[in-house]
């Protein structure tokens, strides 16, 4: 009886914990909340861990950061689920706003795709004169390409230029694995494949990679990153004040230096590049 | 790999002993939102499967084969459920707890459920064929038959809850897709060890899974106990 009764107690202090937890943790009080649907690369560069405490002091706000596929941030917007999204995808934004899904629209920073393989480069792309000439070799070459398969701003890419190509891509050689781009990356350094990354994902991995850049800085690879608010009229829940706040302070000078700025120290090179 | 284990190994200690505010407020919250799960769970299913193991419904069996089925309900489907119901162009859209931790509880719940119902069911009927025509002729009643039935089969339910806690803790599929892996919102162990594993910080990503098999064991720990002290009685 004795035992059981220090089971009771352990029950007992699991409750309360939970509770405790619940009142501090469960129902944030007071401070204003911000969703932001965001592209994985973004996040996992460690770009908006750099970047939103400078705004969430400056606001008085608490940002909370989902980090999903441009497709699936796109997806939380169309419900009304997020209040701002940062993606890049133009095209799929641009039928986004179309269907009165965004209030607004801003292009706020780039950089650019690049294309990836192994320093053997059996399909010769570094010799090639652009995106569409490079993927046109792979496919001639029947070399191992890894695509992703997700509606992500990086496989939509992709499909773009497979179509400027005037390739539709199938056989043993093209890979559709329907993850993320860090995973991507890892199959392709596995298989010695060629795949099409955003830069600032592979500049943050690339440590442990031994795929190189074989392409890039083509006018046809260059990746535009836009903040959209959510239409607030669409979806009268969202906070379209802290929403306007962020895209205001990401085209302030001083949102543009932290942009510009990180990832100099870190990996020697800037992510990202602000627009004007 | 050897060397990520051990430097796993190294980095949880360093978390443990320099007590890393934002890892521990991942731990309370992966105990806070399995925990509530399992308690739910457990306050409706118990109660349904004791009833359901003393007293068997028609279309007993079928049911049956619909909770074993729903035992192995895939946590990526239930959280997709889940989402496009608390969405807010979704049904229950008003309640806005989309995103937020008890989103997190109600898609572990019905992880959750399935496997303490059915547990139950087959602990409870298990011990009513075995005990019941003998406690009857005791003299009992049928209500204090029932109750020392269900006094019985202890052991079984909390295996049952055990098992329906191992399920939540370490799922990650629903989690992320209803609470958004939000960093000192509504992040847990599985799914910062989802994000430190994209960001290749293969070591972080080991020690969360330590800590989170140590969380465990120390869970099941106090659960075998009181399981023994049943068994024992």
């Amino acid at each position: 009886m004795h035992l059981n009764k220090v089971s009771v107690k352990f029950l007992v202090l699991l409750l309360i914990t939970s509770f405790i937890i619940n009142l501090t943790g469960c129902f944030r009080f007071g401070q204003e909340r911000l969703i932001i649907a965001t592209t994985t690369s973004t996040y996992d560069s460690g770009l908006l861990d750099y970047i939103l405490p400078f705004f969430m002091e400056k606001y008085d706000i608490n940002a909370d950061v989902v980090a999903v596929g441009t497709g699936q941030a796109l997806a939380m917007g169309k419900r009304g689920d997020v209040d701002v999204l940062l993606v890049h995808s133009p095209e799929a934004e641009k039928e986004f706003m179309d269907q009165g899904n965004g209030a607004l629209r801003k292009e706020i920073m780039y950089n650019h795709f690049v294309l990836l393989g192994s320093s053997e480069d059996e399909a010769r792309v570094r010799d090639a004169g652009g995106a569409a000439e490079a993927f046109g070799k792979i496919a001639e070459n029947q070399s191992f390409f890894i695509s992703r398969e997700d509606n992500s701003g990086t496989y939509l890419k992709e499909l773009d230029i497979w179509e400027k190509a005037g390739i539709n891509p199938t056989g043993e050689w093209y890979v559709e694995n329907g993850s993320g781009m860090a995973e991507t990356l890892r199959m392709a350094h596995e298989k010695m494949a060629y795949t099409l990354s955003d830069r600032s994902t592979f500049v943050t991995l690339k440590n442990n990679l031994d795929i190189e850049i074989l392409l890039e800085k083509d006018e046809e690879l260059k990746n535009i990153y836009s903040v959209i608010m959510v239409n607030p009229d669409k979806f009268p829940g969202t906070n379209h004040e802290g929403a306007e706040n962020l895209i205001d302070f990401l085209s302030s000078p001083k949102g543009k230096d932290l942009v510009k700025n990180y990832g100099v120290e870190q990996y020697g090179q800037p992510l990202f590049f602000p627009i004007d | 790999m050897l060397e990520s284990i051990i430097n796993g190994l190294l980095e949880a200690l360093k978390i443990i002993v320099t007590f890393n505010p934002e890892v521990y407020w991942v731990l309370f919250l992966s105990l806070f939102v399995s925990g509530t799960a399992v308690l739910l769970s457990s306050l409706i299913g118990i109660p349904v499967g004791t009833y359901l193991g003393l007293r068997p419904v028609p279309g007993f069996h079928f049911l049956m084969k619909l909770i074993y089925t729903f035992m192995g309900l895939p946590p990526v489907l239930a959280g997709l459920v889940v989402y496009l119901l608390l969405s807010r162009a979704g049904p229950l859209g008003f309640m806005q707890i989309l995103l937020t931790p008890a989103a997190m509880i109600i898609a572990q719940t019905i992880l959750v459920l399935p496997i303490i119902v059915g547990l139950t069911v087959v602990g409870v009927r298990s011990k009513e064929e075995a005990l019941h025509s003998q406690i009857i002729s005791l003299g009992a009643t049928e209500r204090q038959a029932a109750w020392i039935i269900l006094k019985e089969s202890r052991p079984q339910i909390i295996t049952a809850i055990v098992t329906g806690f191992g399920r939540a803790i370490a799922e990650v599929g629903a989690v992320i897709m209803v609470g958004g892996n939000i960093s000192g919102y509504t992040r847990v162990l599985t799914t910062a060890i989802v994000l430190e594993t994209r960001r290749e910080n293969f070591e972080m990503a080991i020690a969360l899974g330590i800590i989170l098999m140590a969380l465990s064991f120390i869970i099941n720990f106090g659960l075998y106990k009181w399981q023994q002290e049943a068994v024992e009685k």
